[in-house]
């Protein structure tokens, strides 16, 4: 079986110590996490965490299966790039004196989508919400002209398919 | 009503049930080891030696009874010490719980004095665990662990309480947990898969079935057996499944595995239906799992959603509860008797016997007294109605093989962990919880001397278990590897023993040592006979070896005989 990327939703409580139970499952098989993301979920108290993978289908209904097991996870899925509709969300910080001296850069931002975050006299920072791929090509135009910082959220990602998820938790009130 | 935090955790103990209970005190535990002086009259706790005896015997308690045993811990040291026996008991499935101090909440994270993360040290090998630092939180807790432990998939959950949640008043009232939305113990049985397993079952010309520890979980053993004598299908066990069954029953054709029975392995290759009940094809089984019974369609009933298809494809899975599924299964399946089927097992049962079996059990060429013949002769004076409680090595699969079982949950031993040291606490835990049962430990020169201190706890209680050693002053089992698989370099194999028989009459307990076969009878026979504990140490043939055998990562049908 070929290697392919993988996201894992995991539906939880919220509750202290369980990032480092399901983070031991990939540790014990060695698989590297590529990305991570935890947040509330749409339904009240249930975490959601959003784990992203490169391995075989195997190993990922393996896994999906040990995530499940644990007492306090609601529901795991998994679900490939196909299957989902996913983001991630980059801030770059870049010197404010390019904004005016380089007119390229205005061009960059617009052509790209991104939005200014906010200006001030030293620096300004754009927000970019993309695939991995447009982050990327961002960072790549930026990079010529000096970028002061970037930082890179871990994906989030929602299924295309209805996700029985909230009608399951309604049997259990 | 309130109380203190230390009294609300004896309070919960004694409304799930408990009565006994195993540990050693210290500071950060203190309160409740408080609480349990006031309360000895209705929850009797056993001071071991070392906690990991503690977790043993608790689990050795656990496996004999069905119920969840319990082990109690200070923090940092005292915590550390049960995490052998939490390990061993997660991947053997023992219910369990398990309780620790911990240093106060304002001085968590702050390297206090015996401060310890066993919460983060035990996540890996707990079914559950659970932090508590107030006072008011234990009553919820100590529900839920107790059901976590015991339902579904049994396992260990630990519940570390800071000092000031044990000293800490609470209004206390406590409600049984009787279900978690995040936990679902056990999958609803779908008949309609039940249907096409017996379907599957009934057209199938050499089916096999092989059983586990599922099987004594799911207190499945009545149902299980009308399955098996409806279909006479051959069903073979794994070592947790062992005892089951009744070992002399026709259809029970024996052991899977690395040093199992020659035909069960060798036939798991030729099987056309593999029916597997409560057992989850660990490596030691399976062997090299790309050639593992290729040729079969596997169906596998199962409790554990994780376990399907994780090792072996299956061609249909059944989750749920094993009773509720063998008892719809068998109404479904036809009765038969596959006699030439069976006559397959019985010819190789005749191999194994002639190469392997007869001289093992009754030695003649001029040889020390053998392992065999020791558990035969356990055998013989037991009449099969023993507990047998074995340790880690050769004696344990000698034990395995040969030892007779009457009924169920008679086969005490560490599975999944192999863990040395297991069988002496373990064997105090089970006596204490089948006090009408005799109970025998059977254990290696090495691992007796990795809980040996535990002699001292059976002085103190004067619980009265039967204890064998079977001395080859060798770490016996990995001297055999080295013999087989590394040109017979004896690294670190060879053992200087003590004298151990004083060291058992210094515990005050009886003792003897059997060093020439014509004594063996007689000893064996006072053993069993005393009232009182017993140490028996038998010095077996130092270089004696266990076949038949599958090498580590060879097919089920390379098993060797010699
Ligand atoms: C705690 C622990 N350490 C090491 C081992 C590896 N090990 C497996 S069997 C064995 C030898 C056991 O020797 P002994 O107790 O004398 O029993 P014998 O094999 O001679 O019957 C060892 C060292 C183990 N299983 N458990």
């Amino acid at each position: 079986m070929e290697n392919r990327t993988f996201t894992i939703s995991v539906y939880s409580e919220n509750n202290v110590g369980l990032l480092n139970r399901i983070s031991g499952i990939f540790l014990k098989r060695h698989i590297n996490i590529l990305s991570l993301n935890v947040s509330e979920s749409e339904i009240e108290n249930v975490s959601r965490f959003i784990i992203v993978v490169e391995t075989t289908e195997k190993w990922v209904q393996n896994i999906v299966g040990q995530i499940e097991k644990q007492i306090e996870v609601i529901k795991a899925f998994y679900h490939t790039d196909e299957e989902t509709i996913y983001l991630e969300n980059a801030l770059f910080k870049i010197a404010s004196s390019l904004l005016f001296d380089e007119k390229q850069i205005q061009n960059i931002i617009k052509d790209s989508q991104s939005t200014i975050v906010t200006v001030s006299r030293d620096f300004f920072v754009i927000s970019k919400s993309g695939r991995r791929s447009e982050i990327e090509e961002l960072y790549a135009k930026f990079k010529p002209y000096g970028i002061m910082q970037f930082v890179r959220s871990g994906r989030i990602s929602v299924s295309k398919q209805k996700m029985e998820i909230s009608t399951m938790l309604e049997t259990f009130k | 009503m309130k109380i203190s935090g230390a009294e609300a955790v004896i309070r919960c103990l004694l409304a799930e049930g408990v009565d006994l209970l195993y540990g050693y005190p210290g500071g950060a535990i203190m309160p409740v080891y408080d609480e349990l002086y006031k309360f000895q009259d209705q929850l009797h706790h056993v001071l071991v030696r070392h906690e990991q005896g503690a977790t043993h015997a608790a689990q050795g308690y656990a496996r004999a009874t069905g119920k969840v045993g319990v082990a109690i811990a200070t923090s940092g040291p005292g915590a550390t010490n049960l995490i052998t026996g939490i390990a061993d008991a997660q991947i053997d499935s023992t219910p369990m719980v398990c309780i620790t101090g911990q240093v106060g909440k304002h001085l968590l994270g702050s390297d206090a004095f015996q401060e310890t993360d066993i919460i983060g040290i035990s996540t890996p090998v707990t079914k559950w665990n659970y932090q508590v630092t107030e006072a008011s939180e234990i009553p919820e807790v100590i529900a839920k662990a107790f059901y976590i432990a015991r339902s579904g998939r049994p396992g260990p959950v630990l519940i570390d309480i800071t000092k000031n949640a044990q000293f800490d008043q609470l209004d206390f009232s406590y409600e049984k947990c009787t279900g978690i939305r995040s936990y679902t113990p056990v999958p609803k049985l779908n008949l309609e898969k039940v249907a096409a397993a017996a379907a599957l079952i009934n057209s199938a010309k050499k089916p096999f079935i092989i059983f586990g520890q599922g099987i004594i979980l799911g207190q499945a053993e009545e149902e299980f057996k009308a399955v098996v004598e409806k279909s006479g299908i051959p069903a073979a066990w794994t070592i947790l499944g062992l005892s089951a069954m009744p070992t002399d029953h026709p259809l029970n054709v024996g052991m899977l595995g690395m040093h199992g029975n020659y035909g069960p392995n060798l036939l798991t290759n030729e099987c056309d239906v593999l029916i597997a009940f409560g057992m989850r094809f660990d490596d030691r089984v399976t062997g090299k799992l790309s050639t593992y019974a290729k040729q079969a369609k596997v169906i596998h009933f199962e409790i554990d959603p994780a376990e399907i298809d994780k090792n072996v494809k299956t061609e249909i899975a059944v989750l749920g509860d094993v009773k509720e599924a063998l008892t719809a299964l068998l109404p479904l399946i036809d009765a038969k008797s596959h006699d030439l089927w069976h006559n397959e097992f019985k010819e190789l049962k005749k191999i194994e016997y002639d190469s392997v079996i007869k001289e093992e059990l009754n030695p003649t060429n001029n040889k020390g007294i053998s392992m065999g013949e020791t558990i035969e002769m356990i055998n013989k004076h037991s009449k099969g109605d023993a507990i047998i409680v074995s340790d880690v090595g050769q004696h344990q699969m000698f034990a395995c093989r040969y030892a007779k079982f009457n009924s169920t949950k008679s086969n005490i031993t560490s599975g999944g962990l192999g863990t040395m040291g297991f069988a002496l606490p373990a064997a105090i835990g089970a006596k204490m919880g089948k006090p009408d049962r005799e109970v025998v430990a059977i254990i290696g020169d090495g691992g007796f001397q990795m809980n040996i201190q535990e002699l001292g706890t059976i002085f103190q209680t004067q619980v009265p278990v039967k204890i064998v050693i079977l001395n080859n002053e060798f770490l016996g089992m990995v001297r055999q590897w080295q013999e087989l698989f590394f040109d017979n370099r004896y690294a670190s194999t060879k053992m200087i023993n003590p004298n151990f028989v004083a060291i058992a009459e210094g515990y005050h307990i009886k003792s003897k040592k059997v060093t020439q076969r014509e004594d063996l009878d007689a000893a064996v026979a006072e053993m069993l006979a005393s009232k009182e504990s017993y140490f028996l140490e038998i010095m077996v043939e130092k270089e004696n070896n266990v076949f038949p055998m599958i090498p580590t990562g060879a097919c089920v049908s390379e098993i060797r005989l010699s």
